[in-house]
């Protein structure tokens, strides 16, 4: 359809990385009391940010699974509305 | 209660900027009504099968089986690795070729090309109301998460807001953003977002089941404290007394894995729409098998949480439910309750009892409970984010199902023939608002009749369980008639009321749990084993008045069938496809890993 879904989910995973990341580094080490003295929005934060990165990377370089080695979706075909 | 600071207001934020902006970039694409309503099938596989699974990955899934996963322990995980794996490989390998290859645009469609316009006409109706009830009930629920959660408290504080206004406003944010991405990019739109809901939901819920079973020692922790019922999934099957879900491996694998199973996965449009809107045939057949993987391994993200939930030493909960009440309570089985409150009626604020005077506890809390207790603020955001966007992906897989059966099934049918093209994409974006219209009111009309909403579910499961006899027939024997398949539906649903007005589980009143036709021929040890056989009861009966009917009418010639039956279509050519995109091999595949994870979890 045009629009490259890896783009935008690599763009939503990499911002919501970098805002959990950067909260885990100026956070208080309080708060991880409850998550077993794990500071995990830093962790967590960095690898929303990695699998974001992937995710443009993979959108951005024209990977596109489900074609065929030409680059074209298998015998693609329009739906034409059927009259009745 | 909920305590939210500004980081996760942003994650929230955020997130809600990439829904409506998917729909917005969507927007210039949509051109015809088989753009809107078919994404003019041009969606790669993957991004189709992990839409397949999300649009089933609603809220009554994540907060369900999390819950049953806290009731019945790792047996829960037979709702994936019998009741959806084998049904996804079928439709897959057998049934995508008669869908996609027909041309029908919808499940009652293809109805009407083998069979004819009463058949298409009869299960067109039923699935419309049940998917707009079923997007209502899923909204309902959303609001009544939110109210209990508490996190909207202190924002409504801040403005002077009553907080009694918190329902009506998570009521009204949901239905307009679903309403706005569906509007804006049409199917399209729905399957990318749930795409994006599909990631965010693995996203919020990986670390939850991480902590928490860091936390009590791993896997070999829960199997220590909790009874060995629970973390067996097939020890003691063989009888309904000797395992929690109260059902025999017959009822289990001929009621949930076969009947229940195959009738949702291969014939509710909800899912199939996913995979017809795929670009190619190989791609719509690959769509469920690619959907199969990640779904073999959700009962980790969704029923571990559950059975951690109840592992954890007993503390004060985090919600107590209902208001100010904190009871220690007697376990209802031997093991600690963990972080699951008992269920307080709202009414009385005391906590529910059973029969035998055991407090009822209120599973649904096991996911809500864990993100609270191990999420700190950041990550919490982050958790409440994905349990949003599982509530708005169900939805919007209900509406995006709902417009296109309406507009081509009902209306392009029996109301407006031969109009142009704009005027059914035009309908389908008014049938979008009307769908969530009518959802709204479902969801109202269940905060005042609770029992409406049970009855109408039944009413649901009594209409889907013979629809597997009827493709089945349609699909692989090419005399089935239309008059069978329509008496075969309705003798199916009419046997499943029967059935369960007849029988009753063990400890239910007679009512809205069965034998409300006065007497009980048979009583069940559990609601569960009632539900599958009444389910068993109507494939059975569908499948054999559909035969005999089909034997006693005229059958269609056979050139109006090809590729429409089985036996008179050609099969797809697999020749040049490399041999893991074959769905028959990658059927295998997915069949052997789900053997696996059964023999592992034993």
């Amino acid at each position: 359809m045009g629009l490259d879904i890896r783009l935008p989910i690599g763009g939503l995973f990499s911002i919501l990385g970098v805002l959990l990341a950067g909260y885990g580094l100026v956070s208080d080490r309080g708060i991880y009391v409850r998550s077993l003295g794990i500071n995990v929005n830093l962790w967590w934060g960095a690898a929303l940010l990695v699998f974001g990165a992937v995710m443009i990377v993979l959108g951005g370089g024209g990977v596109r699974p489900g074609r065929d080695d030409k680059g074209r979706p298998h015998g693609r075909e329009r739906a034409c509305l059927r009259g009745r | 209660m909920t305590n939210l600071t500004a980081i996760d207001w942003i994650i929230m934020l955020v997130y809600f900027v990439f829904v409506i902006g998917i729909g917005v970039l969507l927007r210039r694409k949509v051109k015809t009504s088989a753009d809107f309503f078919l994404a003019g099938r041009a969606i790669p596989a993957w991004v189709c099968g992990l839409a397949f699974i999300s649009a089933n990955l609603g809220a009554q899934e994540v907060i369900g089986m999390a819950a049953s996963g806290a009731k019945y322990g790792i047996a829960t995980s037979h709702f994936y690795w019998i009741g959806a794996i084998p049904a996804m490989v079928f439709v897959g390998v057998f049934m995508m070729p008669f869908y996609y290859g027909s041309r029908a645009r919808s499940v009652p469609e293809y109805l009407r090309l083998r069979f004819d316009e009463k058949t298409r006409g009869l299960n067109a109706i039923s699935f419309a109301v049940m998917t707009v009830f079923s997007s209502g009930i899923s909204m309902y629920a959303m609001a009544r998460l939110i109210e209990i959660l508490h996190f909207l408290d202190a924002p409504f504080q801040r403005f002077g807001i009553p907080q009694s206004y918190i329902f009506h406003f998570s009521i009204v944010a949901s239905a307009v953003i679903v309403l706005a991405y569906i509007l804006l990019g049409g199917l399209s739109s729905a399957i990318y977002n749930e795409v994006v809901q599909f990631f965010l939901i693995v996203a919020g819920f990986l670390p939850l089941t991480w902590l928490g079973l860091k936390n009590v020692g791993g896997w070999h922790g829960i199997v220590q404290k909790l009874p060995a019922a629970f973390t067996h999934s097939w020890v003691g099957m063989s009888q309904a007394s000797t395992n929690p879900l109260g059902v025999d491996v017959f009822g289990l694998a001929m009621g949930l894995g076969f009947v229940l199973s195959f009738g949702y996965w291969c014939t509710d449009f909800l899912v199939v729409q996913r995979a017809m809107a795929a670009d190619s045939m190989s791609a719509a057949r690959r769509t469920p098998l690619i959907a199969a993987i990640p779904k073999m391994f959700f009962p980790f993200l969704v029923i571990l949480p559950g059975l951690i939930a109840v592992a954890l030493p007993t503390q004060p909960a985090s919600v107590p439910a209902g208001s100010v009440i904190t009871v220690s309570t007697p376990a209802a089985f031997p093991g600690s309750m963990g972080i699951i409150p008992p269920k307080i009626d709202p009414a009385t604020s005391q906590v529910v009892t059973d029969s035998n005077g055991k407090p009822v506890m209120d599973y649904d809390l096991a996911i809500p409970n864990m993100l609270l207790h191990y999420f700190p603020t950041g990550l919490l955001g982050l958790g409440l984010t994905a349990l949003l966007a599982s509530f708005m992906s169900g939805m919007a897989g209900n509406v995006t199902a709902f417009n296109t059966v309406w507009t081509y099934d009902i209306y392009q049918s029996y109301i407006r023939p031969n109009a142009t093209d704009d005027h059914y994409l035009w309908m389908g974006r008014v049938a979008t608002v009307f769908g969530i219209a009518i959802s709204m009111v479902a969801a109202y009309a269940a905060t005042r009749f609770n029992n409406i909403l049970d009855m109408l579910q039944l009413v649901f499961a009594f209409v889907n369980a013979p629809l597997f006899a009827t493709f089945l027939l349609g699909m692989f024997w090419k005399r089935t008639t239309g008059h069978g398949a329509f008496v075969g539906l309705l003798s199916g649903t009419a046997s499943a009321a029967l059935h369960h007005g007849l029988t009753l589980s063990v400890g239910a009143v007679s009512g809205i749990k069965g034998a409300w036709l006065g007497s009980v021929l048979h009583l069940y040890p559990s609601e569960m084993a009632q539900n599958f056989w009444t389910a068993i009861w109507a494939w059975t009966a569908c499948f054999s008045v559909t035969i005999v009917v089909s034997l006693l009418t005229r059958p269609r010639p056979e050139n109006e069938l090809v590729g429409l039956v089985y036996s008179l279509t050609e099969r797809p050519s697999e020749e040049n496809v490399k041999w893991y995109l074959r769905p028959a091999i990658l059927g295998l595949i997915v069949l052997g890993m789900t053997a696996l994870l059964n023999f592992v979890f034993w």
